[in-house]
């Protein structure tokens, strides 16, 4: 799982991610694009894709995602002996629940719940059941005013996130490759789980951006864990800092105690949210110390590359 | 945990992450405990769980989550490669004739074990996390914890639903977001309270999240938090869209100092209890009306 590539590449991949939710990742993304030049985009946040918001892409090209199979009982042959029913693990097979059933009714497959393992398709002694390739959402290359980008929408209520952002990395890195463009900036997801190991593994560095909250606290220890489990050179950036001086210096001593430095510090400002409204990252939208403080970040995250 | 009988089950989701779902979770459910309501807070956040940080609950157990991956019985097994057809998630290889098993890829579906034709698999399990069962000021608390490494969220989530006892409310803090592991923390709920703030962000990830429950056909309401940083598209929408604003957190920095330092709201800032209380009685009125006609409308 973790593959490292060639050191050799000048090509950098950076992620950013965050544990708790909220923390700031989309916003800190859409302004590093601003900053870094030439980079190509990647929204691996793909429950809840936000940076198209402020960087306006145009689609070049769009394309069907499939995460998968799914089952599907064919009712012309379905006897009803409900086989699948008893086997399936995941309790995504049911008979109809309408008054008055009886269970000669074809049974029904909740997609939402199916995970697609094919096993009811083999059991069936009727041979009654498909199993299809399911679009499970889109994926989009486009173009913004900072370079391409690589984003995708996923359908409503569908699974294997994990599989889409190892596609729009994998995508990601073929047109840095193809451009010869010098990073990949990752906007990643919440969480620890399989979108965030995904987004992850085998990248160059990750910024896990937090907020001075025992929350922010909380879940930067267990994302921090994670990025040391794989291996991947880490830093912290808190943003908001200033509301609350002690916390930050508190996660600050922690981190570094976890062989995590701080990329530095983003203060709290209101222009944050205005910049979203306009559609602008930060340090397009002001020239305040808020951007300062930005480009600060991604001086030490240039230097943490090495 | 069904909409037949006398219990509710309310779940607390948004699109977006960091937009209150733990503050109003924690504060909800010790609002309805102050009222002497039975009430079971659970935290299906399990990834990044927090409700404990402001509740501090006493923890009175916990037990691991395990799940089920196959295991190879050497010599029965033929190498003949059936298990590794039947995978559909590659967790079960065969490469000349050797059997080779990655367990974190595993989805438990029990298919190889199932269609091996030499009965040469068995199911064992592995932990993949952990839930604990503690109590704090008349709630009982329930949270899941994901193993760091480990894939398999929704299993902990299910687990953690499993462990509930019978209350008069279940308040269930969700992870963020809109797939699986938020579908699993609120399939079971009668109703789903979806957070948001005012802004482009907030609006495009509330969309995602009414389109979630709309597919699953569960009746909900919208919360603001943070209310009056941003526009007004938000209640825009809500408006156009029929759907009732039944909480408005009004961004007032206390608040934000408050949950940056662990305190509950209704503790430290008791001119906001109301808030909390309406948005019960919203949600209990509703019931008495009648969730299902509430869906039907949406």
């Amino acid at each position: 799982m973790n593959c490292r590539r060639d050191s050799d590449r000048i090509m950098k991949e950076i992620v950013i991610i965050s544990g708790k939710g909220g923390t700031g990742k989309t916003s800190i993304v859409a302004s590093l694009a601003t900053l870094a030049g030439k980079n190509v985009l990647a929204d691996c946040d793909v429950d809840a894709a936000d940076l198209h918001l402020v960087l306006e892409p145009k689609v070049q090209s769009r394309n069907d995602f499939s995460g998968g199979k799914k089952a599907r009982i064919i009712k012309e042959e379905c006897t009803a002996c409900g086989e699948c029913i008893d086997v399936c693990r995941f309790e995504a097979i049911h008979y109809p629940q309408t008054a008055g059933r009886t269970d000669s009714e074809t049974p029904r497959v909740n997609p939402t719940f199916c995970e697609g393992c094919g096993v009811c398709v083999r059991v069936c002694p009727a041979e009654a059941i498909a199993f299809e390739d399911a679009v499970n959402g889109q994926w989009f290359i486009s173009d913004t005013r900072y370079g391409p980008m690589v984003h995708a929408r996923l359908g409503i209520a569908q699974g294997n996130s994990g599989k889409l952002v190892s596609l729009i990395r994998d995508e990601a890195r073929k047109i840095a490759e193809r451009d010869d463009l010098d990073y990949i900036i990752v906007d990643g997801s919440p969480g620890i789980g399989c979108p965030v190991i995904s987004s992850i593994t085998g990248s160059d560095l990750v910024v896990v951006v937090t907020e001075p909250t025992l929350s922010g606290q909380h879940d930067l220890e267990r994302v921090a864990e994670l990025t040391g489990h794989f291996q991947i050179p880490t830093v912290i950036c808190i943003n908001k800092w200033d509301l609350n001086p002690e916390i930050t210096s508190q996660i600050e001593q922690r981190a570094k105690a976890m062989g995590i430095l701080s990329a530095g510090r983003i203060r709290y400002d209101p222009a944050v949210t205005k910049a979203q409204i306009m559609k602008s990252s930060v340090v397009e939208y002001t020239g305040g110390a808020i951007s300062e403080d930005i480009s600060s970040v991604w001086r030490n995250i240039i230097y943490a590359l090495g | 945990m069904t909409a037949s009988g006398s219990g509710l089950t309310i779940a607390v989701a948004s699109g977006k992450g960091g937009t209150g779902k733990t503050t109003i979770s924690t504060n909800l459910a010790l609002v309805l405990a102050q009222q002497g309501k039975s009430v079971q807070l659970l935290d299906c956040d399990v990834e990044e769980p927090n409700c404990h940080i402001f509740l501090k609950p006493q923890i009175h157990s916990s037990k691991p989550v395990n799940v089920f991956f196959p295991r190879v019985i050497e010599d029965k097994c033929t190498g003949c490669g059936v298990c590794g057809e039947v995978c559909e998630y590659s967790a079960i290889v065969v490469v000349k004739e050797k059997v080779l098993v990655f367990p974190e890829l595993c989805h438990g579906c029990g298919g190889c074990t199932l269609f091996c034709p030499e009965e040469a698999l068995e199911e064992i399990e592995r932990p993949v996390g952990i839930i604990e069962k503690g109590s704090v000021s008349g709630i009982q608390f329930i949270q899941g914890l994901l193993d760091i490494g480990e894939l398999m969220s929704p299993a902990v989530i299910s687990s953690v639903k499993k462990a509930v006892d019978s209350s008069d409310i279940i308040i269930i803090d969700s992870p963020p977001g809109t797939s699986c592991p938020v579908i699993e923390s609120v399939k079971d709920a009668d109703f789903i309270l979806l957070v948001t703030e005012p802004t482009p962000f907030g609006l495009n990830d509330l969309k995602l999240a009414v389109g979630m429950v709309r597919e699953l056909g569960k009746p909900f309401a919208v919360a603001i938090n943070r209310s009056g940083i941003g526009d007004d598209e938000v209640k825009r929408y809500c408006h156009d869209e029929d759907i009732d604003v039944i909480l408005e957190i009004p961004d007032d920095i206390r608040i934000a100092q408050a949950y940056s330092r662990g305190e509950m709201i209704v503790d430290v800032l008791q001119e906001y209890k109301g808030l909390f209380k309406q948005c019960l009685e919203s949600i209990l009125n509703q019931k008495a009306q009648g969730l299902d006609e509430l869906q039907e409308r949406q």
